[in-house]
């Protein structure tokens, strides 16, 4: 059997404290090829983000496997780029020098000092953040801070892209946005790309294959929808798609009828 | 400085150990004539304090102004200590010296011992605030060694040095460690996970995390350690100057005592004062540069 390029193979996660055991995720495999772009969707708890930080290397799940390019992942790394809920940039370095920490790391031996600065630009410039290169963070907005987080972890020339709720403390607008540069971005480069969402909107929009977990504790994967809809994708003309319609609502009645959000007592 | 327990989850959102107040202006009043505006910040700033220094004299002189009064009105104090008003770099014999060689021999020992502290506390507190064990080990032990007075020190560095000199700067030293270590430690323990992560992913080594992460992360409250170790080194290099004498402010002082020179007492507070003051601006201004304004202070 040939492995996917990014393979999840029985993934169980719990944690221990004060002797009681609750299971987090059960027996959670996933294949995703180069160049997918893949959702994982679920209510809040649901474990997402701690399979985020699994293949990321963060986490160590408790029993199984991650593959990624036919290597076992067990510690973070840079080859796979984490853009983070809430930006995580430095606040002490300036945009330019968020990037090319990541960047004199990744490639202090690859490329020359004038090739990597040429690299951090042509990184913010993708994001289109060439502009403010030299502000800190403190002094952009939010929607711009989570480019530049995107700029970091794409600089790293990551095999995955590990995308955690990356727009989600961002205004609707902003979030559209930033929704469609991705999408180009994806187009332009091709990279593979796992994120984790609770917006249906865009999962649907981004995604050629959506992963809905069912409610934790003990979540596992619920359903895998594949969104067969070409690219480039618009989002007004979307909007009619029967396709697209289709999507969304099979992602809504999951979450909403089969697996519902049970309010804990 | 505010007492501070070490033993706190490294997750939980701890304050600084210890935070240095000052006082914000409020809102300047709408002016109801213009002048023009660097005459008016000079006005604004500097009016109101001499108003209240010209005020704080007139009572004083006002106090003591009758013959039998126990201490010198100001213009008693002028007309005493000229000689010393006039000239801080005279230098005579022995400790007879200008207000500004004491001073500066004050400084000297501050300079060593407050050096030392802050090499030892960032160093001591980074291990505290990196390591459980250490600090499980080594927090007992300085949470009751730092309730121990400066002066309490003095004879046992003098037993320990058998000269004065090294036994103030050890003074200085053990009374400046301890809000430095806390603070260091304090705000490494509370380095955000997030950055953790980042270096994780970015895969820094044992260096790099410290210099790009740990240090910038931590320098607001290492800072305010900083900020509380140099007012603690000025107040305690007085006391111990009294006591084991030489050329030094706090030396000077005593022997002014000793030879009921109240005048000269007066003057030399003036001093202490304002030298007290420009060393905390002097950190303070270190501290926003270093961290580029992120001292919350």
């Amino acid at each position: 059997m040939s492995k996917s390029y990014l393979s999840l193979e029985f993934i169980d996660k719990s944690f221990e404290r004060n002797g009681v055991r609750s299971d987090v995720l059960t027996q959670v495999s996933l294949g995703v090829e180069k160049g997918e772009f893949i959702s994982i969707i679920g209510h809040s708890g649901c474990g997402k983000s701690t399979l985020l930080n699994i293949v990321a290397g963060l986490t160590k799940a408790t029993t199984g496997v991650v593959f990624l390019d036919g290597q076992v992942v067990d510690a973070p790394g840079p080859d796979r780029g984490v853009v983070f809920q809430n930006h995580s940039l430095l606040p002490w370095l300036t945009v330019y020098e968020n990037v090319s920490l990541a960047v004199d790391k990744v490639f202090s031996r690859t490329k020359s000092k004038a090739e990597r600065h040429d690299w951090v630009m042509r990184n913010l410039d993708l994001v289109q953040m060439g502009h403010a290169k030299d502000k800190r963070p403190s002094e952009v907005s939010g929607g711009m801070k989570q480019r530049v987080g995107i700029a970091r972890a794409l600089a790293m020339e990551p095999k995955v892209l590990l995308l955690d709720e990356p727009f989600g403390a961002l205004d609707a607008l902003t979030r559209a946005h930033l929704q469609d540069q991705v999408m180009q971005i994806h187009a332009e480069l091709g990279n593979t790309v796992m994120m984790i969402t609770h917006d249906v909107d865009e999962a649907v929009l981004l995604s050629d294959r959506i992963v809905m977990m069912t409610n934790g504790p003990a979540a596992r994967i619920g359903e895998v929808l594949d969104v067969p809809i070409a690219r480039p994708r618009r989002r007004i003309e979307l909007a009619t798609d029967p396709t697209y319609i289709r999507c969304r609502s099979a992602v809504l009645k999951f979450l909403y009828e089969r697996h519902r959000l049970v309010e804990a007592a | 400085m505010s007492v501070t327990n070490l033993n706190i989850k490294s997750d939980a959102a701890a304050k600084p150990s210890a935070s240095i107040v000052t006082l914000s202006r409020a809102a300047p009043p709408s002016a109801g004539f213009r002048m023009p505006g660097f005459v008016k910040t000079l006005a604004d700033n500097v009016l109101p304090p001499i108003i209240t220094l010209a005020f704080l004299l007139v009572a004083w002189e006002f106090l003591c102004s009758s013959p039998t009064s126990s201490l010198p009105a100001p213009s008693r104090v002028l007309e005493e200590s000229w000689a010393l008003i006039v000239d801080p770099f005279y230098v005579g014999q022995g400790t007879d010296q200008g207000m500004f060689w004491h001073i500066f021999a004050s400084l000297q020992r501050v300079a060593v011992g407050y050096a030392l502290a802050a090499i030892a506390g960032i160093a001591l507190g980074t291990l505290i605030g990196q390591s459980d064990l250490a600090m499980r080990g080594l927090d007992p032990i300085f949470q009751v060694l730092r309730t121990v007075p400066p002066l309490a020190w003095l004879p046992l560095s003098l037993a320990a040095f058998r000269d004065g000199n090294p036994s103030a700067i050890f003074v200085i030293f053990i009374t400046a460690v301890w809000p430095v270590i806390i603070n260091t430690a304090v705000g490494i323990r509370n380095i955000p996970q997030d950055y953790q992560n980042v270096s994780k992913v970015l895969r820094l080594n044992g260096y790099e995390y410290f210099t790009k992460i740990m240090l910038p992360a931590a320098a607001p409250y290492i800072f305010t350690g900083l900020r509380i170790g140099i007012g603690l080194s000025w107040l305690a290099i007085v006391a111990a100057e009294m006591l084991i004498g030489g050329v030094g402010i706090g030396f000077f002082i005593w022997d002014a005592w000793n030879s009921s020179l109240i005048s000269d007492i007066i003057v030399a507070l003036v001093y202490v004062g304002i030298v007290g003051f420009l060393l905390d601006r002097v950190i303070a201004l270190i501290a926003n540069a270093v961290t580029r304004g992120n001292v919350k202070a």
